[in-house]
């Protein structure tokens, strides 16, 4: 792990929102081709930890390193740096007055300026490889909530990002519908892409992930392959956590 | 979109015609419709004053001879707000953009936003081209239009463009800040997720107020009469003095009520459409 470049570097990063402090000195080093899976409660500082990868929060104190480039100065390019880290969302967050097709070729005929012919085919290569071909000229809506999480993914993917950050991506899906978004990124970790990954899907971290690191009120708590925080959690938190979760029947 | 799941959009399809499915219930609605209207006028007609004022408002002859005349002059109406809406519809959308634009360095674009569209909606109307309409020419610059109708028209658009402003405001402020995490979450910049993700959510939401307001400027377009120009309202007054018959009116009147409803349709399948589009036929 140690040999492989630095993909995405935190740094005691804070970040409160008026009185409350969400993160409380994040350290978190994602090495390339990593998948990093982010688990805890409600409420620990998952969500607000990517947002924060993705500029879109701005952090209190503390730094945070794309690919070694320092992305938390004040002067640095918002837009570039979001070009490369790509964000999904639990609430999918498709552009609805648009079809699928133009929500995956907004940004790269926008910000990366491509043809829209270049955009479109590229677009059609990714949604065919997803099993979304025949819903390109479909307005989101028309949808199920699995087909619109492979769109946003889909939509993600387009701009080629060095890094992508998935948001609790299944927590608004209807159970059957889990499976075939799960599968998606089980197929983009295989294919090597640098991904942290908030979830509640305790077996899917197990399988797919290569580090599993549990937060707790805004701090990385324990951290360690699948197998050491599922069959052997050393905090008492982590712990509890996790027979919470197994009571549950999540895991 | 849940507001469609709750409603059920078979019930979306038509305010005025309901539920009228079924002959018993199309039935049971003419028959209370003639009823309802019979009534109405058999009431008015048998009024004592129907005599004289079924001669002073409703002289078929009258009418026959006012309403070319009075047509003509409508022309000039709808110049008036076909060149003050789209003005207004571009102008608006800046106003409502300048107010919403965040960071202190453009505090003052804000204050300037508000302060117009707080001036603009407290003044009326009529004030308004009064003071443009004889102010303006008034000061004799060199450049500046003479013209009572380029003023009526400029004083219809700074007070209708404070309306629509608002409108606008209210639809951007509509569309979820989500939509815009994920614009920018794409790289795009903040004035390209205005131009393609929210100003077009945000006005596809507003049409129906939209409209509303274009209904009221269609019919203030009558006071532009008030600073020289002879548009429809002007020309009845003047048929109406030459006759002391009131037919005029009543011909002027039936010329927007021609104009406002068919666009009232338009608006309602517009938006049909574009329900229809985007989320009929959701297989989840």
């Amino acid at each position: 792990m140690s040999a492989r470049a630095s993909a995405l570097r935190l740094e005691g990063v804070h970040k409160s929102f008026g009185s409350f402090e969400v993160l409380r000195g994040v350290d978190l080093d994602v090495s390339e081709h990593e998948v990093v899976c982010l688990i805890g409660a409600s409420g620990s500082g998952k969500s607000t930890l990517l947002r924060c990868v993705n500029l879109l929060e701005r952090i209190d104190a503390g730094t945070i390193l794309l690919n070694g480039e320092e992305i938390t100065r004040r002067d640095v390019d918002v837009n570039a740096v979001r070009r490369r880290v790509g964000i999904v969302f639990q609430a999918f967050n498709l552009f609805p007055h648009m079809t699928v097709l133009r929500n995956v070729t907004l940004a790269t005929t926008h910000v990366l300026h491509k043809s829209r012919a270049e955009a479109e085919a590229e677009a059609t290569a990714l949604l065919e490889r997803f099993g979304l071909a025949d819903k390109r000229g479909e307005y989101p809506d028309r949808l199920s909530g699995g087909q619109q999480q492979r769109v946003a993914i889909v939509r993600a993917l387009a701009m080629q990002p060095e890094l992508m950050l998935l948001d609790e991506v299944t927590s608004a899906l209807d159970p059957e519908l889990v499976a075939e978004v799960l599968s998606v990124i089980r197929e983009l970790a295989e294919a090597g892409m640098t991904m942290v990954i908030a979830t509640h899907e305790m077996s899917f971290a197990r399988d797919t992930a290569n580090r599993v690191c549990f937060l707790d009120a805004g701090r990385i708590l324990e951290q360690g392959s699948a197998e050491e925080i599922f069959t052997h959690p050393r905090e008492p938190r982590t712990q509890q956590f996790l027979e919470r979760i197994i009571a549950a029947g999540r895991l | 979109m849940s507001a469609d799941a709750e409603t059920g959009r078979g019930d979306r399809r038509s305010r005025i015609l309901g539920d009228l499915r079924g002959a018993r219930n199309i039935g049971i609605a003419v028959t209370s419709t003639v009823v309802f209207f019979a009534i109405v006028a058999i009431v008015v007609v048998n009024s004592a004053g129907w005599p004289e004022v079924r001669k002073a408002f409703f002289d078929r002859k009258l009418f026959d001879s006012s309403f070319p005349e009075v047509g003509h002059a409508f022309l000039l109406n709808i110049r008036i707000f076909c060149i003050a809406e789209a003005l207004i519809l571009v102008f608006a959308l800046a106003i409502a953009v300048l107010r919403g634009l965040p960071g202190p360095v453009l505090f003052p674009f804000r204050l300037l936003a508000v302060l117009y569209t707080d001036l603009f909606r407290g003044i009326p109307t009529i004030l308004v081209i009064y003071i443009l309409g004889f102010g303006a020419p008034a000061l004799q610059l060199s450049g500046v239009p003479r013209s009572p109708l380029f003023w009526g028209v400029t004083a219809l658009v700074l007070v209708y463009s404070a309306y629509v402003a608002e409108v606008y405001r209210a639809g951007i402020e509509s569309v979820h800040p989500s939509q815009e995490a994920a614009a920018r979450s794409l790289g795009l910049s903040r004035a390209q997720t205005l131009r393609h993700v929210i100003v077009p959510q945000a006005v596809r939401r507003v049409i129906p107020p939209l409209l509303n307001d274009f209904i009221g400027l269609q019919k203030d377009s009558a006071l532009v009469a008030l600073i020289g120009p002879i548009e429809a309202f002007r020309q009845s007054q003047i048929d109406v003095a030459a006759t002391f018959n009131y037919t005029p009116y009543v011909a002027t009147a039936l010329l927007f009520i021609l104009l406002t409803i068919p666009l009232a349709r338009l608006t309602d399948w517009l938006i049909a459409r574009d329900r229809r589009r985007q989320s009929a036929g959701a297989t989840r």
